[in-house]
């Protein structure tokens, strides 16, 4: 549910005082429902120049996961909104090539919908050769990061950036990125670093027959994960620790999985969970490590027990399971074909925050983590990925003083937090089969948060 | 006649126990049993899943509760077409409740099933002053003002004195700890030897908590997440200071310390055919192999209250062919502490031996090591009819800890029980 605030500016009365007083309108965003269409309405796929390479492809997945595709804008009579805007970038080779982003985007932006969808597509700039062409593509950035902050009405902007030879990854980025799934994603870049070797999951049960482990899965994020993960197929392993036993119990039996009770922190975690899952579930296919700690205090105030704890629940905790996953006969025995790891970061670990120099270390680890094992985890058929949150709904933000949460909230271009359930998508979509294409990266799910941005 | 099936116990789950007034003060029975049972269901991953038999009960029982443990399977995780029925045995009812679940999975009428049991008196039924109780009754029948004018005449104010559940035998009036006074006595049991039984209750009890013997066994509940009764710091020293509370004040050697407190909780046991554990990937910790009941006469004072386990465990070694010293594990519910010690003096001695159970040979004592090796309700508390439930998932879980189990992996469970009522059972890895 949109927040207070939220809730009044979309109300007749509260609109128009808005209005008047210039208060920021946050919108009431677009969010899946089981049996809802991909977008809200057509999308139109656009070549940016000659020698673009990934429209046709771009066509190709949109159309195949049912949404109505059109290769130029139709009259406003018959198409008065689009819900999306895909444009392929990858010819732009030179400074002069970049007016074809003004050209389209001068005339369509006004002529998306609420919650619409703006997706760039171009090349890696440090793949480019020629200097122009280099340049050229790493100026998009600036452009898509600068439209999310224009889009109004819930709109999100992303870019895509897609390796040589990868163009097949495309397709469940792509995915995402147009559905209401990405509700909180905006202003963020993702690297497609390898062709997908998957055949497209079923986009309303992305995860059946897959099995899923998230750790922290009692309450918060890690219960959103959990339900998300089972309403789209997936049976999942609820993982904390024993005094969180009874929020556990009730997550588990809500998403019809299994509670196990245990700290990840202990010697023989990896061990017990990979038996635990070999036993009960004979494979494991996504590894979520959601369970984190925060002991806020400025570095000077800080003693070495707040320190370690963190460092070790938030970092050490994720290095050690993945260990026991990736290096013992009994872990590459219970992983599945293609395995999906998928650790929680934080906007702190990106940006730094005043009285979390451990939170924020440790969720910067994860970020290193992540990149460092990318080429391990591919050896055995799997990628591994982070997300990174920025200011989000749960009780521990509920919890904040109301000034410092309000200013938290509006801090990001759609105007107020994000809800668990973001945050769960955004790692359901990483934990997808065919988003293979997607290895070692961060995604942030923050609305385009100002910070660290 | 077909062949019996192995009852398989595949786990089992409790709440912490609370001591009464505390943790789970405004917490019902109905309340703790469904917290009880969808923490099987979650560690279980039986969600949404239809068992054959739910039976569980509770001693001190509201009226409407008749139908105590159907209404917690309606309000739990488990498909609302599991049956399930209540059972009433004080101190043994969820072991009896276990047992018939076990019965009806070795004869082949259900392949999985949930022995269970709650017990709060934290929110023990008060009812209607008896009196009261006939004149309200009365009035239902009455025709015409006269009537009720008559029975206006009947009310008195003692009548609004209610009645509150004692712990207390109908046939004697006698609480069940004056009762086991009068055996602790009879056995000569001494102060020292019943502290020294509470002291590695909770030494053991706390112990298992410590190396995570529960993380499987017991789910948090209403912010508790360890069994509040449990004095990890106790000593011999502390005990030694507590006053006498059952028996001769003066001399008197049952104290707060080595009896169990009145206490809140529920407990829950998976039970099921090694097919049906297979088939959903569930391993199997033991199985219930058998079991027998037994009683004593207390009323004319023949015997102890609570001595019935001292009858029934030798049939049950003879019709298995056993000695009291083919186990591994011996899980002696610790009503009082003086109820063990009395009990095992009861095996030993060649008086009660001849006199009383009719036999030539005492069974002997027992490798004390093996007794209660993870704690007991002196140290758990113990809420009447959860206490079979935990002692079985207990024995069950210890017994699949290891594989070099001198006589295979075997344990006894003896629980004595009000009413001069007494169950044993044998469970084997």
């Amino acid at each position: 549910m949109p927040d207070l605030y939220t809730r009044v500016v979309n109300h007749d009365v509260g609109q128009r005082i808005a209005d008047l007083v210039g208060l920021p309108k946050p919108a009431v965003l677009r969010r899946h429902e089981p049996g809802q269409t991909l977008a809200a309405g057509p999308v139109v796929v656009t070549d940016g120049a000659t020698g673009g390479t990934l429209a046709a492809t771009a066509r190709e997945a949109l159309a195949a996961a049912g949404v109505e595709v059109h290769d130029d804008l139709a009259d406003a009579q018959d198409v008065p909104r689009y819900a999306g805007l895909v444009f392929d970038a990858s010819g732009l080779a030179t400074t002069s090539d970049l007016a074809a982003l003004h050209d389209t985007f001068h005339t369509t932006i006004r002529r998306l919908g609420a919650s619409s969808r703006v997706v760039v597509l171009g090349r890696v700039p440090a793949e480019c050769d020629d200097p122009a062409t280099h340049a050229a593509q790493r100026s998009l950035e600036g452009f898509v990061r600068s439209i999310g902050k224009e889009l109004r009405a819930g709109g999100t902007a992303n870019l895509v950036e897609v390796a040589a030879d990868a163009a097949s990854g495309l397709a469940a980025p792509l995915r995402f990125l147009v559905s209401a799934r990405s509700a909180f994603v905006s202003g963020q870049r993702l690297t497609v670093s390898a062709p997908s070797g998957t055949a497209a999951a079923d986009p309303e049960r992305p995860h059946d027959g897959r099995v899923a482990v998230v750790t922290g899965a009692a309450r918060g994020i890690g219960a959103a994960i959990a339900d998300t993960l089972a309403r789209d197929g997936a049976t999942v392993v609820c993982v904390d620790l024993p005094s969180a036993g009874d929020g556990l119990a009730t997550v588990a039996n809500r998403v019809g999985g299994t509670a196990l009770q245990l700290d990840i922190t202990a010697a023989d975690a990896g061990a017990v969970l990979v038996d635990h899952v070999a036993r009960r579930h004979g494979h494991l296919d996504t590894m979520v490590h959601n369970a984190g700690v925060a002991r806020d205090k400025t570095i000077a105030g800080m003693d070495r027990a707040r320190w370690d704890l963190v460092l070790g629940v938030n970092l050490g905790a994720i290095e050690a399971i993945d260990e026991t996953l990736l290096r013992t006969d009994a872990g590459r025995a219970v992983l599945g074909a293609d395995p999906r790891i998928v650790c929680v970061s934080s906007m702190s670990g990106i940006a730094g925050n005043r009285g979390q120099s451990n939170y924020a270390t440790s969720k910067a680890g994860v970020i290193g983590h992540v990149a460092a094992l990318a080429d391990d985890v591919a050896a055995v058929g799997g990628t591994i990925n982070a997300v990174a949150p920025g200011f989000i709904e749960t009780e521990m933000t509920g919890a904040m003083p109301v000034a410092t949460r309000e200013l938290g909230r509006r801090l990001n271009s759609l105007s107020q937090g994000g809800l668990p359930v973001d945050v769960a998508e955004a790692i359901g979509f990483l934990a997808w089969p065919d988003a293979d294409g997607v290895n070692g990266t961060t995604l942030r799910v923050c609305g385009q948060n100002l910070l660290g941005a | 006649m077909t062949e019996l099936r192995d009852a398989a116990i595949l786990g089992g789950n409790r709440i912490p126990f609370a001591r009464s007034g505390r943790a789970y003060a405004r917490a019902s029975n109905l309340d703790m049993l469904t917290a009880a049972l969808d923490g099987l269901v979650a560690r279980l991953g039986l969600a949404g899943q239809t068992l054959g038999e739910v039976a569980g009960g509770a001693v001190l029982k509201h009226s409407r509760d008749f139908n105590l443990v159907r209404e917690a399977v309606l309000a739990s995780a488990l498909a609302d077409d599991t049956p399930a029925f209540d059972v009433q045995k004080a101190c043994d009812t969820s072991l009896e409740a276990t047992l018939a679940v076990a019965n009806k999975v070795r004869l082949g009428q259900v392949d999985v099933g949930i022995g269970c049991g709650v017990d709060t008196t934290s929110d023990a039924p008060v009812a209607l002053n008896d009196d009261l109780r006939k004149v309200l009754m009365q009035a239902q029948r009455a025709r015409g003002p006269a009537d009720y004018v008559k029975l206006l005449g009947q009310l008195r104010p003692d009548q609004l004195k209610p009645e509150v559940p004692r712990n207390a035998e109908a046939a004697t009036g006698l609480s069940m700890g004056e009762h086991q006074a009068i055996t602790t006595a009879e056995w000569g049991i001494s102060r020292e030897a019943q502290d020294e039984l509470a002291l590695a209750s909770h030494t053991h009890l706390a112990a298992a908590w410590d190396r995570g013997f529960f993380d499987d066994l017991a789910t948090p509940y209403l912010g508790l997440s360890r069994d509040d009764n449990l004095r990890p710091d106790s000593s011999l020293e502390s005990l030694a200071k507590l006053s006498p509370v059952f028996g001769d004040r003066e001399t008197g050697t049952m104290t707060a310390g080595n009896s169990t407190p009145l206490t809140d909780g529920a407990a829950a046991v998976l039970v099921a055919t090694p097919e049906w554990a297979r088939a959903h990937d569930l391993p199997v910790l033991a199985r219930l192999v058998d079991a027998e009941s037994a009683a004593v006469d207390y009323v004319h004072g023949h015997e102890g209250l609570l001595m019935a386990p001292a009858y029934a465990v030798p049939r049950l070694l003879d019709r298995r062919g056993l000695s009291l010293q083919d186990f591994d594990l011996y899980e002696i519910h610790e009503a009082f502490a003086s109820t063990v010690l009395a009990t095992l003096a009861a095996w030993e001695d060649p008086e009660f031996t001849h006199d009383r159970l009719g036999r030539d040979e005492p069974l002997g004592a027992i490798d004390r090591t093996k007794l209660n090796v993870a704690g007991s309700s002196l140290a758990t508390g113990h809420p009447f009819a959860a206490t079979g439930a935990r002692i079985v998932a207990t024995a069950a879980k210890l017994l699949s800890e290891r594989d070099d189990w001198e006589h295979g992996g075997r344990a006894l469970v003896s629980i004595c029980a009000a009413g001069g009522n007494g169950l044993v059972a044998i469970i084997e890895k």
